[in-house]
């Protein structure tokens, strides 16, 4: 159980991070971190205590097998985070080349 | 008829833009239009022959608890029409107006990845892949919204960005819980499997569900990124973003997996009706402060999204017929205000209400299609949004929650007013704007008409003989909750 805590925790410590922070570097790593978290947490439920990896072989006795399927979805979910990150980051150099800061307090054209 | 087309065929045309599309300029919004059509007239087919049946195809021949199943039923059909119907006069109204932004393939080919995500979430019957295809549609979305390639609209992408990604955050999360519990990403199995087990367990996914999804839809507390958004983008982005976006990835989603999935627990639905007022009283006391019209018209959006929750938040027939009939309306008269500002952005040169002047002789066809819009969307009677707003109202007062139809028609008077500030103060002002600064095309000018003759049209659908045949079928695949289930896995 306190490993899903720990887990959350850190799904937390994103999402601080996102609120928090001014510099938009810090942002993307904050968004990042939830990410991570998230991944963690798919992965965390597919985990079998003493399992073996899900490969049936001949000779092999059929034992507790750790989840295939979490893994998956992990590896598209950490593309897509992937392409997240990399339009965050063409986004922030724009931002840069347009307003020569990366704070994003200075960065508000927007508002009401 | 297949359903895997849906998704296919734009994806397919979006590919060939990329090659052809460099080469010569008509290619791209050719194939676009094309592409566009087929899927229209595809989903037109497929509703109709549909009735109140469901088509399971399975990809790749896996069968169903191990394969992805693809699944078209009446409510699904239903967003199809609407989500093709708007591109269609999106991408009329962009032929001439992108002209001013720069080379166009790029914007063709980005607009027709968000058609085919778009598709793609409405037809899948896989959570994880409903995942992937909303990921594919907003990726779609923040390329144009900063297709500009002005500052402010870098900063609303950026935006945009950062709350969608804490919005996959937690929708990653409520699917892991979900697997947890069911061992499964099937919907259909999901359903069949959560009836087993604890509310506690349901609270959970269904708090982070509403969470992530919320986010998307831009209910009130999770509202901050849409004005910014959607009043960035160009205008028919804006109006795909307003009239479908949050409404495939926000509304849709949450009907699909709140009745068809988890059931219609009653503490969901009380949240739906009261977030949903929240959005309407809200988003409207907004909107009427602003003076620029995008911005007027995003903030607007968010309380007719409230009223559609309204009416899924009831749980009665008439509530969710009402809603559904209310997402088509705001689909068209949305979109159609959002054209009207594309046009007097080209026109005049601002968006600034304050600034305009004139238009009813600069701009006939604005004026007169914007006065359409304007009474739909504020609920004048013969047009579309009147009815819906009606039919909702009603269905709160039969459903005993007469202080919800009361807040609901506070709302609509709200929206009265502040479609009335944009006529007096925009559109029928008396400044001395003298010439345009450029003519819309007829392309723009089309797409407004339509727009315009839709809005009073589509209220024969709420003629009973009519709403047997239109509405009725997707209202009773959203009542019928665990129908979906039953019908996805028995129905081989």
């Amino acid at each position: 159980m306190i490993i899903y805590l720990l887990c959350f925790a850190l799904f937390l410590i994103g999402l601080y991070g996102l609120i928090t922070k001014r510099d938009l570097i810090k942002i993307i790593l904050a968004s990042g971190i939830m990410g991570y978290a998230a991944n963690l947490m798919i992965v965390l439920f597919g985990y079998r205590r003493s399992g073996v990896y899900p490969i049936l072989e001949k000779g092999k006795e059929t034992a507790v097998m750790v989840d295939p399927l979490p893994q998956a979805l992990v590896l598209t979910s950490i593309v897509i985070e992937l392409g997240t990150t990399a339009m965050l980051v063409a986004l922030t150099i724009k931002l840069f080349n347009k307003y020569k800061t990366f704070d994003i307090s200075k960065i508000r054209r927007l508002r009401g | 008829m297949t359903p895997p087309s849906f998704i296919i065929i734009p994806l397919a045309s979006a590919f060939l833009i990329t090659l052809v599309g460099r080469k010569k300029d008509l290619w791209g919004p050719l194939l676009a239009f094309a592409a566009t059509v087929a899927v229209f007239v595809l989903s037109l087919l497929t509703f109709f022959q549909l009735g109140t049946g469901i088509k399971v195809y399975e990809m790749g021949g896996w069968k169903l608890p191990y394969g992805i199943a693809l699944v078209v039923d009446p409510l699904g059909a239903f967003m199809l029409i609407i989500v093709a119907l708007i591109s269609l006069t999106s991408l009329l109204f962009s032929v001439s107006y992108i002209r001013h932004l720069g080379s166009d393939w790029k914007y063709y080919a980005l607009f027709m990845i968000l058609v085919g995500a778009m598709n793609g979430v409405l037809v899948t019957g896989d959570l994880f892949n409903l995942f992937v295809f909303t990921e594919i549609a907003i990726f779609a979305a923040f390329g144009l919204v900063a297709y500009g390639g002005r500052a402010h609209e870098f900063e609303a992408s950026f935006k945009y960005a950062v709350m969608a990604s804490v919005s996959s955050s937690l929708i990653l999360m409520a699917i892991a819980v979900v697997y947890s519990a069911t061992s499964t990403l099937t919907m259909a199995s999901i359903s069949v499997a959560l009836s087993s087990v604890g509310p506690g367990m349901k609270i959970w996914i269904g708090a982070l569900f509403l969470a992530g999804y919320g986010l998307k839809a831009a209910i009130m507390p999770f509202h901050a990124w849409l004005p910014d958004a959607h009043s960035s983008a160009p205008a028919p982005i804006s109006s795909m973003l307003s009239g479908v976006l949050i409404k495939t990835l926000g509304v849709y989603v949450l009907v699909r997996i709140f009745y068809n999935i988890l059931g219609a627990p009653q503490i969901f639905l009380t949240t739906f009706l009261i977030l949903g007022t929240l959005s309407i009283l809200l988003g409207v006391i907004l909107a009427v402060g602003q003076w620029d019209l995008k911005r007027l018209l995003a903030y607007s959006s968010i309380s007719q999204v409230g009223y559609i929750l309204l009416g899924i938040g009831l749980n009665t027939p008439l509530g969710v017929a009402g809603a559904l009939f209310h997402l088509l309306n705001h689909a068209l008269f949305k979109s159609l205000l959002f054209y009207n500002a594309g046009t007097l952005e080209i026109g005049l040169g601002t968006r600034d209400l304050r600034k305009m002047g004139n238009i009813t002789r600069l701009l006939p066809i604005t004026a007169h299609s914007s006065m359409a819009g304007s009474l739909a969307i504020s609920g004048i009677p013969p047009f579309n949004g009147f009815f819906s707003k009606l039919v909702i109202i009603i269905a709160a007062v039969q459903a005993h929650l007469p202080f919800y139809a009361l807040l609901a028609v506070v709302g609509s008077l709200l929206t009265l007013a502040t479609f009335l500030k944009v006529q007096r103060y925009g559109i029928r002002s008396e400044n001395p704007v003298e010439r345009l600064q450029a003519r819309p095309g007829w392309g723009m000018q089309t797409a407004m008409i339509i727009l315009a003759v839709l809005c009073i049209l589509t209220s024969f659908l709420i003629i009973p003989g009519i709403k047997e045949w239109v509405l009725d079928p997707v209202v009773a695949a959203v009542m019928n909750k665990t129908g979906y289930a039953a019908a996805v896995l028995g129905g081989r």
